[in-house]
């Protein structure tokens, strides 16, 4: 179903080759341009009326941000994500809230966590979830929460740390030499 | 309407040109009405910025933040493994379901098969997390309503339920017991016999509960007609679980995806029509006899013996190729969902967690507060049944 599906959108719309993930999970990357019309095709005339989530992914070596929609057809039992790859220098997506109100929310949180505008989405510009942030957002891949927390907060004395990958490997695998642990 | 008083409605706000109410909070004729982030009304650790005219609400805003951790930040930092302990912290009533979802997510991207009492094991676990989670929301909306001996009831049996955790897992309320793989290990002797126990209390408590809150008029006055959402905003707001069931929409994943062993379970999607808050309770209510069913049918019915665990890499040098996946499952508020992104690193690159109360708590909430009276929000939150952490992960 999900194959005739892409070959039907695949008439009007440039999609790449879809990942088909499981029979009821499909992934596919469309153009930027044609989300807003493919949405609604999807919506309206597929019966895909449910708006699963939108998040984001920091592909930070490729320069992109990964936007993903992610849709479900609760009748046909079956999820399409939509990928859209966008810059992250002029990282600017296109508002969906009025296709679905929900999207408000998402789109708030992408513009605080990853610095992603989406113009006109009704208070996208309002803290969400942090207060009085000034620094990069901090949801991408280069802001350093390690750093960040080493430089605002004081260290407490006497507490004892331990690098968390070698304790795990002296508690796991006491036996094995760190060589031979592979 | 019980009181269809009519009011002078010249004093409310009237609409602007772009149909929203125009409120000036210099005429003094609103205020602003702080409702959380510490007050018995409210669910968790968040708030809600009330405009009120009279004793009418005419503008909500949620917000978040209370509790904000940069889970999904912190999960990148970590290996597969490493994630696992922190999962189960971004839902305290019900932290099973993350444990699960994210679990099936690093299985279905490594290529794992779990064995099939494992499996069983962990749909007995996730029913299990339903109804504690659910009596929290029995308490919580009776303590809403000021009914606090339903709350003190249900939290005696849920923490016999919690013994049962613990017996079963070694913990009370984070349990970490599902990992990539399988399950940490088996059921104890006569753990059925323990769970029909726990299982008989919690029937003679719910019994109560019904006479004392079903049977109340003053509940169901404050509860028939009231936060009612209509059915066509449950798509364009994401509604889904009990909220919508309540509607007469039979969403429910365990029968429209079914996942784990729900398609080889006995069980009924339970639905109401009217919508409203009481309508709501009452879908969880036969929810939780539902799970109580369902915990019995699954004692019942699985394995008596077998493998719990399935073979994993050496969790120190463990890689997963670059993917993605969805995985869901019905939490007891709705559809509740990991989106798992790896890069071929030994670190998962993107971890998304969709929980139900991102949409509930947020812009459904903002929708159903104007127009209600300041001592209905609480209820009708509460209805809601929302969780603040899946907000801010």
């Amino acid at each position: 179903m999900m194959k005739d599906l892409i070959a039907k959108l695949k008439k009007h719309y440039k999609l790449t080759e879809p990942d088909y993930r499981r029979a009821d999970l499909t992934f596919v990357t469309a153009q930027k341009d044609e989300l807003r019309s493919l949405l609604i095709a999807l919506r309206d005339i597929e019966g895909f009326t449910h708006l699963v989530l939108l998040t984001a992914v920091d592909w930070l070596e490729e320069g992109l941000f990964q936007l993903t929609y992610m849709l479900n057809n609760r009748a046909a039992n079956r999820t399409l994500a939509l990928r859209v790859m966008i810059p992250r220098a002029n990282a600017v997506g296109d508002t969906i809230h009025d296709l679905w109100p929900t999207a408000e929310t998402y789109q708030r949180e992408l513009r605080e966590m990853f610095g992603i505008d989406f113009p006109g989405s009704p208070r996208v510009n309002d803290e969400f979830i942090l207060e009085g942030w000034t620094d990069m957002p901090p949801y991408r891949r280069d802001f350093d929460s390690l750093a960040y927390s080493l430089q605002t907060y004081r260290e407490r004395p006497g507490r004892v740390t331990h690098d968390p990958r070698e304790h795990m490997k002296k508690a796991l695998y006491p036996d094995q030499k760190p060589e031979a642990a592979k | 309407m019980m009181f269809n008083l009519k009011t002078d409605r010249s004093q409310y706000p009237q609409p602007g040109p772009d149909g929203k109410l125009e409120i000036d909070l210099e005429t003094g004729k609103y205020l602003k009405l702080w409702q959380g982030p510490n007050h018995p009304g409210i669910t968790g650790n968040m708030s809600v910025e009330l405009t009120v005219c009279g004793d009418e609400v005419v503008a909500g805003k949620t917000h978040v933040g209370y509790l904000h951790r940069g889970f999904e930040k912190l999960m990148e930092r970590r290996s597969f493994i490493q994630v696992f302990p922190i999962v189960c912290r971004v839902c305290v009533p019900e932290p099973d379901f993350n444990e699960y979802c994210y679990a099936a997510a690093v299985e279905e991207l490594a290529g794992i098969k779990v064995p099939e009492l494992a499996n069983w094991m962990r749909t007995l676990i996730l029913e299990m997390g339903r109804f504690n989670s659910y009596m929290m929301f029995l308490g919580g909306i009776s303590g809403a309503l000021g009914l606090g001996v339903v709350g003190q009831w249900m939290t005696y049996v849920r923490d016999l339920m919690l013994d049962r955790f613990e017996e079963l897992t070694g913990a009370r309320i984070y349990h970490m017991f599902i990992l990539p793989g399988g399950v940490r290990g088996h059921l104890p002797d006569g753990f059925a016999g323990r769970m029909e126990e726990v299982l008989r209390t919690a029937e003679k408590y719910l019994a109560d509960v019904e006479k004392v809150m079903f049977r109340n008029a003053v509940y169901k006055r404050r509860t028939k007609g009231i936060g009612v959402i209509d059915p066509k905003l449950f798509e364009p707001y994401g509604v889904t679980g009990p909220n919508a069931r309540a509607g007469g929409v039979a969403k429910d994943l365990r029968k429209d995806a079914p996942y784990l062993v729900y398609n080889e379970l006995d069980f009924e999607v339970q639905t109401g029509k009217d919508s409203d808050i009481h309508t709501r309770v009452d879908v969880r209510y036969r929810d939780i006899h539902q799970s109580i069913a369902l915990i019995r049918q699954i004692l019942q019915k699985m394995p008596k013996d077998g493998p719990v665990m399935a073979k994993i890499p050496n969790v120190l040098h463990w890689q997963i190729p670059r993917g993605e996946t969805y995985i869901k499952g019905e939490s007891s508020r709705g559809e509740y969902g990991y989106y798992l992104v790896t890069d071929g690193s030994g670190y998962p690159r993107r971890i998304n967690v969709r929980g139900p109360s991102y949409t509930h708590a947020m812009a459904l909430l903002e929708h159903l507060i104007p127009g209600t009276n300041i001592s209905d929000v609480a209820q009708l939150m509460v209805s809601l049944h929302t969780y603040p952490p899946e907000i801010e992960r």
